[in-house]
Order: structure tokens, then C-alpha cells, then sequence
């Protein structure tokens, strides 16, 4: 099969002294930012991109080093939830549930064993997924003109403020004003410039390494700021026993069908638009529970209970890979950001990238196999290194958090007014986060506005201006369907029968995936 | 209220959009749509994402004592002010003050605060300018 060979040249890529080097930092990095509660995968991405950039990397090891931070961190978000009970980040706040009652038990290293294991399964599954899914989608993608990539758009932005959003309206004015500021600068087709109100600054637009900077990585700081003197992560890493690391083999044998469970529903909520990694961990937890929870002994340390949410968390990260390669739309927040980081690298993904760049691609899938097996080392056997990293207070790591933002940032452009923007867009995106306005469309609109407008317009300009062009085909019918019924949908289901918990300190701060 | 004022501000800011959308040149040479069609739509979108969140506003969220409202206001005005200085005074001396502040205000006493400050500012220069190689802010005295 093409695929395999594919996947060969693949290897051969990553297989060079840099990138696995990049690889392991990236790893390493992304364990860390992932066990660290208020850094995760989104805003530690964020911060990395900057940098990378302004290193001058090429496009196949920046994205080698970015995804595996990206990984990284979904292996890493389980060790605070399991220790502290406090998620590293938003998908392992289901691992909490469990991990945390065996972790009180004396079972913390058994728990974190059988997690890394979990999140390996799930990911290598799940990559093995996107090493098959992706080409067939990238098939069905060659069909679409430029009305059914504006009616893609659309479905992403609809199903985003669906399933991620508590409030419908308050997820499609975060598309709004995301797509907002994507409008200002000149204008692509007619060389106008637009909302720039005779600043020069704004003639290039608003970089959206400025926007996901400051929205993710500065407004973290603020409520850092805001929530000090409440109880905190360092003061009691100090007091859990993690116990044996190797979980006894009859333990395993147990959750082996909680794992497979996990991958399988978490995959799926991967690749949906929208649905992210916390909503796959979130899915497998609850099926697992229907499932297996006979003697009601999750939630009381059940190692199912961990297992599953791992592994479901860990699958959606290789799931949420599928439609940002090979349709250009992101399906989770840190796709998202990885999404600005290919398109300031001057590289569109969707299908022409699996034609015009397959190295990019089948390097990056190469370097996620390599950098799974290097996380299951780095996770089982060394757990107790990134325990001693939980012990560094916040008060040190904020200001060192804030400070990376700002040279990444000043790296890229050397001017002051992008710091200032990165600035407002922090306080925004604090304000935003406070009342409970998701910040991912935001994100989404800034980094998908323009190319949207464009479809339309193309669309438009085909069709002679007639609107209708826009439903002319099944194909753009069935989308936007789909769009129509994924925002609707949670109106009428209701607001109780939405995954998250309801909110709380806790939830409003973590990061999203 | 929040989410009542949230809704007015957006409605505000829409029309304020679409305003700036009707100030866009239009060149002679144009695409059907031109260029501030979408600008519009979107405008629209957020005026009755606004208005819907008027009608029907979510429970008020927690909103920090009006104390921590003025430190968090001082942190913006500290990185404000750092991001003026740095061409000026350089990179480490203008980023030991900055995260030697954040850390104060995250809860480090005023000594471990100032040493914070340093450690970070040294820190950061020492990986990613002296190993990393990237260009960070020259001060009068070279970095």
C-alpha cells in the first residue's frame, strides 16, 4: 500500500539527529507544560511557536517539535490530576476522578503507570488512525470549490460554539470578533485597506501569533494574579507517596478493554470539529462508567476509571491531526494554534498539502510515533523528575511564563506596538475568560477570517453574485446542514445535558486544549 | 448586569463596525462581493450574538474584589511600561524589574521577589540569547 511507503519516507525524515533531537526536547518540554496546572497544550504551544520561528527552524522540524510538545502535554496533564487533584490541564480533569482517590490510597504510582500506559495506547491508535483517515479524507476534500470550503468554515465555527460553549451566543460572537479583527489591514483582493483608520501598524493586519499569545499565554497571568492567596498546587506536592510505578499485571489486565474503549470514542471526539480533547476524555470516561462501573467503584480509585479518560484524551490529540491536515480546519484549540504555526511557516494545509508537501506530513507522522514511544520511556520510568517540577511555586513561573511571551513576541517583529497589542489582547482575553466567553473561536476566527472571505468572494466571483450559488451542490447542502444542526442542537437538547461541570474557579482558569 | 453590559458593548461595537466597513474605498477594479460585504455580515453576527446576550444573560461571574481589580490594572500598567523601555533600557535590566513585580504581586515576598526578577531576566538571556542565539532587546550596555 501507497501508504506504507509513504510512511517509510516518512521515517527516513524524522530519522535525522535534529529532529529526534527536536522530538525529545518537544517531549520533554510537553510533559512539563502539561503536569504544570496553568500551562497546557494550547498556551504552552502558543508560547513555543514564537520561538521556533524566530530560530529560523524549517517547517518539518519546527512542526516535529511543536506536535510533540503537543503530546507531550496530554501525557503530562495527568500527573498534577492524579497527585494533586488538580488537572495540568482541561482533558485531564476526568482523571481526577479517579486517579486522585487511588493516589489517596497509595496507589499514585500504580495510577500513573497504568495512565502512561493508557495515553500511550490511545496514541499510537489514534496516529495509527490518522495515518488512514487522513488520505481518504484529503479524497473527499480535492471534490470541494471554493462555496463548500466557505460552508466548511462555517460547519467548524457552528459545531465549535456547540459542543465547547455552555452559551451558543456567547461562542458565536467569540467567532465574531475573532473574524473581526482577521478584517483589518489591506484587503487581499482589492488592495484597499480596511479598519486600519490611517495606522500604519495596521496596514499587515493583526499577527495572530500577537492574538494566541496574548489571548492564551498573558491572560493566564491575570487570573493568576487575581486568584492569589487561594490554596495551591506547590504546597501539598510535597505530601503524596507515589508508591511502586509498576502496576501489578492482574491490575492491567483490567483496564486493557478500558483503554481500547477510550481510543475509540476519544479518535472519533478527535476528529469531529470542534469536540477537542476534553470532550473525548470526558466521552470515555462516561462510557466506561455505563460500562464497567458494576460494584460502584469508580470515582472511589477504580483503575478503569483512570484508563479510559487517558487514553480517550490522548486519542482525540491524534484524532484533532486528521481534519487540520487535510482540510485546513482545526478541530480543537491547540490544532488551532499548530494551525498558525504552519500558516507563518507560508504552508496552507488541507488536501494540496499531502500533494504538494508529503514530507511535511509524512515526517511529522513519523515523529509522532517516535515521539509516543519516547513519551511512554520518559512517563513510566522517570514520572518522579516531572513530580519535582509540580513544586515550583507559581509565583516564580508566571512571571517566567509572561516574560517568554514577550520575547517570542519581540522576537518575531521587534516592535513595541505588537507588544502593546499582545498586552490589550491578554486584558481581553481575561475579561473574555471571566465571562465565560470561549476563547477558541476567537482564535479560530482570527486565523480563518481571511481565507473564508476569500472562498466567498471566489465563490461569488464565479457564480456572478448570485448567493444561491452557495447551496448549489450536495455536497455544500450537507454541510451546512451539518452546521445548522450543530449549533442548534445544544439549544434544544439543553443546557443540563452539556458535558462540563458547571463552572467554578477551577474550570474558568484551566486552559483549553 | 455583566453579561448585559457585555451584550450592550458588542452592539455598540457592531454598529461601530459596520460604520467602518461603509468607510472602506471601493477601487475601481472589484469582485461582486467587494470588500466590505463580509466585514458586515460579521458585524451583524456580533450585534445579535450581542443582543441575544442582553435578553438573556448567564449567571454573574465572580468578580474579583475591587482591590485585586486594582493590582491586576498595575500589572498591565507594569508590562505596558516594559514594553516602552526595553528598546530603551535593554532586555535584562527592563525584564528583572518586570517579573521581579509579577512575582511580588503573585505572592514572593519583596526580597525573593527581587531575586526572582534577576534569576529570570539572567535566565531567559542566558538560554535564548547566549545559547539559542535569538536577538532579544540591546540596552545601552549591550544587552
Amino acid at each position: 500500500m501507497d501508504v506504507f511507503s509513504s510512511l517509510g519516507d516518512g521515517f527516513l525524515i524524522a530519522f535525522t539527529l535534529q529532529n529526534l533531537g527536536l522530538a525529545l526536547v518537544g517531549c520533554f518540554l510537553g510533559t512539563i507544560i502539561g503536569a504544570l496546572p496553568g500551562l497546557g497544550p494550547s498556551n504552552g504551544v502558543a508560547i513555543l511557536i514564537p520561538l521556533a520561528f524566530t530560530l529560523g527552524l524549517p517547517a518539518t522540524p519546527a512542526l516535529i517539535l511543536l506536535t510533540s510538545v503537543y503530546y507531550g502535554a496530554m501525557y503530562g496533564g495527568r500527573i498534577s490530576s492524579i497527585l494533586l487533584n488538580i488537572p495540568g490541564d482541561e482533558p485531564a480533569m476526568m482523571t481526577t476522578l479517579d486517579g486522585f482517590p487511588m493516589a489517596k490510597k497509595g496507589q499514585a504510582g500504580e495510577a500513573l503507570a497504568i495512565s502512561g500506559i493508557a495515553s500511550f495506547v490511545g496514541s499510537f491508535f489514534a496516529t495509527w488512525g490518522l495515518v488512514f483517515l487522513a488520505p481518504q479524507l484529503v479524497k473527499v476534500a480535492l471534490l470541494f470549490g471554493p462555496g463548500e470550503y466557505f460552508a466548511l468554515f462555517a460547519l467548524a465555527f457552528a459545531t465549535l460554539g456547540g459542543m465547547a460553549s455552555r452559551n451558543q451566543a456567547k461562542a458565536a460572537l467569540a467567532a465574531g470578533l475573532g473574524l473581526g479583527i482577521a478584517m483589518i489591514g489591506v484587503d487581499g483582493q482589492t488592495g484597499v485597506p480596511r479598519f486600519a483608520f490611517g495606522e500604519v501598524h495596521l496596514y499587515d493586519g493583526i499577527d495572530f501569533l500577537v492574538a494566541i499569545v496574548g489571548l492564551f499565554a498573558l491572560s493566564e497571568v491575570f487570573l493568576f494574579i487575581e486568584r492569589r492567596g487561594t490554596p495551591e498546587a506547590s504546597d501539598a506536592a510535597g505530601k503524596v507517596k507515589i508508591g511502586r510505578i509498576t502496576p501489578p499485571a492482574a491490575m492491567l489486565n483490567r483496564t486493557w478493554w478500558a483503554m481500547a474503549r477510550g481510543t475509540v470514542v476519544g479518535f472519533v471526539a478527535g476528529v469531529l470539529p470542534g469536540a477537542g480533547a476534553s470532550l473525548g476524555s470526558f466521552m470515555a470516561y462516561a462510557l466506561e462508567k455505563k460500562v464497567s462501573d458494576k460494584d460502584g467503584t469508580f470515582g472511589k480509585g477504580d483503575p478503569r476509571g483512570v484508563a479510559a479518560p487517558e487514553a480517550g484524551n490522548n486519542a482525540s490529540a491524534g484524532g484533532a491531526l486528521v481534519p487540520m491536515l487535510a482540510l485546513g480546519v482545526p478541530g480543537s484549540g491547540t490544532t488551532a494554534v499548530l494551525l498558525a504555526m504552519l500558516l507563518a511557516l507560508n504552508i496552507t494545509p488541507g488536501p494540496l498539502l499531502f500533494t504538494k508537501n508529503p514530507d511535511v506530513v509524512w515526517g511529522l507522522i513519523a515523529a509522532l510515533f517516535i515521539g509516543n514511544v519516547m513519551l511512554l520511556l520518559m512517563n513510566i520510568p522517570l514520572v518522579g523528575l516531572f513530580v519535582r517540577v509540580l513544586l515550583v511555586p507559581t509565583k516564580y513561573l508566571m512571571p517566567a511564563v509572561a516574560m517568554i511571551s514577550f520575547v517570542g513576541i519581540y522576537g518575531i517583529s521587534g516592535s513595541t506596538f505588537d507588544l502593546m497589542v499582545m498586552i490589550l489582547f491578554g486584558v481581553v482575553g481575561w475579561a473574555l475568560r471571566k465571562l465565560d466567553v470561549p476563547l477558541v473561536p476567537v482564535i479560530l476566527g482570527v486565523l480563518l477570517g481571511n481565507q473564508m472571505e476569500v472562498n466567498l468572494r471566489r465563490e461569488m466571483t464565479i457564480a456572478n453574485g448570485e448567493w444561491l450559488a452557495l447551496f448549489d451542490s450536495w455536497l455544500s447542502i450537507g454541510l451546512w446542514t451539518f452546521a445548522i444542526v450543530g449549533f442548534l442542537l445544544p439549544i434544544v437538547i439543553g443546557r443540563r445535558a452539556r458535558f462540563r461541570p458547571a463552572r467554578s474557579t477551577a474550570t474558568e482558569g484551566i486552559d483549553p486544549d | 448586569m455583566s453579561d448585559r453590559i457585555l451584550g450592550g458593548i458588542c452592539v455598540a461595537l457592531a454598529a461601530f463596525y459596520i460604520w467602518g466597513a461603509t468607510q472602506i474605498q471601493l477601487s475601481f477594479i472589484s469582485d461582486p462581493v467587494g470588500p466590505r460585504t463580509f466585514p458586515i455580515i460579521i458585524a451583524v453576527l456580533v450585534g445579535l450574538s450581542g443582543l441575544a446576550i442582553m435578553l438573556r444573560p448567564d449567571p454573574e461571574p465572580e468578580w474579583p474584589a475591587m482591590g485585586r481589580f486594582l493590582e491586576i490594572a498595575a500589572a498591565v500598567v507594569v508590562l505596558v511600561a516594559y514594553a516602552q523601555v526595553l528598546p530603551e533600557l535593554g532586555f535584562v535590566i527592563s525584564t528583572a524589574f518586570a517579573a521581579g513585580f509579577l512575582s511580588w504581586r503573585l505572592g514572593a515576598g519583596p526580597i525573593q521577589a527581587t531575586i526572582a526578577g534577576i534569576l529570570i531576566a539572567v535566565g531567559i538571556y542566558v538560554v535564548f540569547h547566549l545559547i539559542l542565539g535569538l536577538s532579544l532587546a540591546r540596552g545601552p550596555f549591550g544587552f
